[in-house]
């Protein structure tokens, strides 16, 4: 075959470190599948001090994340940067198979050698979408992205999770989603740092940036007592251009916010760390234990005696968690 | 390995702006479980290639009902080639009379799909030649 992709994890880092696009192309395919490859590519271009700005674009379908992403992008382009772009869309869980449509809105970047675009499909049943796209920016950060968008459906926590891995988080609407307003408070809105009320030019705008500006208000006082960023909403109408060179001079000011002085910042840091290793840990233990299929036979067994009526299936995990937490296997 | 799905770029090439054709092949191939990026109308052989590359297909898959198949085919093959990329395989549709599709697939075209064709013909096609090519250890 005529491929030259660099074939061993060596090569392929040496590749991805020298912006090699193909390179760092098949660095994100490694990392998506989630091969023991990939995990050791990730451990040679891991680098302890984050260089990349981590921006998250979520919201529901609809409001326009992909053009807002493109026309952010432009505006970071026009100032100065690299940008990488992760476009996160939903996998069918009936086929396995996806449509990853985020770039018909991203015409504008085509052909833009500072700008590098992945679709990536949520993929995993386990939950690790969070530690995937983390990991895919890692590699992006590493060949040389100094900024880096992440664009996902703000639906599930598999996608919360996504979010709260990320700098900034910016929490995109439309005048049409007052309902859903309501629904989100418990969860999607707190992870707002930047509103965007995109397609501002539609009817209802006004109220629901009135609604948005209500809950920012109520948190105010809580936030400021503990020094935290206070949200802020932006207009935009992104097909247009409108409202987006504000919006990234909010990205900035949230940036510059982080990095305020070297002890939040450094908090900021032992944070991200805590919740980095957690997450690994967590989707590595489910994968390794849990999709090796060695608890299958535990299964048989303890299901039999709970259709017998012998045990119920709490009890039964109950004892092996236990005995797995004191060191022992699933014997006996 | 823990997933090794196919990934394949639909693309629609050209100046033509009928993507129906193409629409309903994406949504075959996301139903056969393939990861799809499909990239809309208007699509320049440099844009596609490049967009094959971000996204390390396996396949690029053409749709050209304008008459220009020809030369877009042989553009999209020779910059990937040109990008050390020649190892993504290139398929088509559209309307492509047979004796051009002979030409196509002398230049290194892997198949041509005419109208009508069903979509379970591509998707076959697709399945083997990525299990030959797993197996040939090329990936």
């Amino acid at each position: 075959m005529t491929s030259t992709v660099p074939q061993g994890i060596e090569d392929l880092a040496a590749g991805v470190r020298a912006g090699d696009r193909r390179a760092l192309s098949r660095a994100l395919s490694w990392i998506e599948d989630e091969t023991h490859q990939g995990r050791a590519l990730l451990d040679r271009l891991y680098s302890p001090s984050p260089t990349a700005h981590r921006v998250g674009i979520t919201g529901p379908p609809g409001s326009g994340k992909s053009t807002l992403t493109c026309e952010l992008t432009r505006a970071i382009r026009s100032h100065e940067g690299t940008v990488g772009v992760l476009a996160v869309d939903p996998t069918s869980p009936f086929t396995g198979g996806a449509i990853l449509g985020d770039r018909i809105r991203m015409q504008a970047l085509a052909q833009d050698p500072g700008v590098f675009i992945r679709s990536m499909a949520t993929r995993g049943s386990l939950g690790g979408l969070a530690t995937t796209t983390y990991g895919a920016s890692e590699a992006m950060e590493a060949a040389g992205c100094d900024w880096i968008l992440i664009e996902t459906v703000g639906v599930g926590q598999s996608e919360m999770d996504v979010v709260e891995a990320v700098d900034t988080t910016i929490v995109v609407l439309v005048p049409e989603s007052g309902d859903s307003v309501q629904a989100m408070k418990a969860g999607l809105l707190e992870a707002g740092d930047l509103f965007v009320i995109n397609k501002f030019d539609r009817e209802g705008g006004d109220r629901i940036e009135k609604e948005i500006l209500l809950m920012i208000e109520l948190e105010r006082d809580r936030r400021a007592s503990k020094n935290e960023w206070q949200p802020r909403i932006f207009r935009t109408i992104a097909t247009r251009g409108e409202g987006i060179e504000a919006l990234r001079g909010g990205i900035e000011e949230h940036r510059a916010f982080l990095w305020r002085d070297p002890e939040s910042w450094s908090a900021r840091q032992d944070l991200r760390v805590a919740q980095r290793l957690r997450t690994l840990l967590r989707d590595r233990i489910l994968h390794a234990l849990w999709a090796s299929g060695r608890w299958d036979p535990w299964i048989a067994e303890c299901g039999r005696r709970v259709r017998e009526g012998a045990a119920s299936p709490y009890a039964l995990v109950d004892d092996l968690v236990a005995r797995l937490m004191a060191g022992k296997g699933t014997e006996g | 390995m823990n997933e090794d799905k196919i990934r394949i770029l639909v693309a629609k090439p050209g100046l033509d702006g009928h993507d129906r054709g193409a629409k309903v092949i994406a949504t075959a191939f996301r139903d056969a479980g393939f990861e799809v990026v499909y990239t809309g109308l208007h699509q320049t052989p440099e844009m596609i290639v490049e967009a094959a590359i971000q996204e390390d297909v396996d396949i690029v898959s053409l749709s050209i009902l304008s008459g220009a198949h020809m030369t877009l085919f042989a553009r999209v093959l020779e910059l990937l080639r040109g990008r050390r990329a020649g190892d993504i395989h290139v398929i088509g549709g559209g309307i492509i009379p047979e004796e051009d599709a002979a030409k196509l697939r002398a230049m290194g075209v892997g198949a041509i799909f005419g109208p009508g064709t069903p979509t379970t013909e591509p998707i076959e096609y697709i399945r083997k030649w990525h299990a030959a090519t797993r197996q040939a250890g090329s990936d």
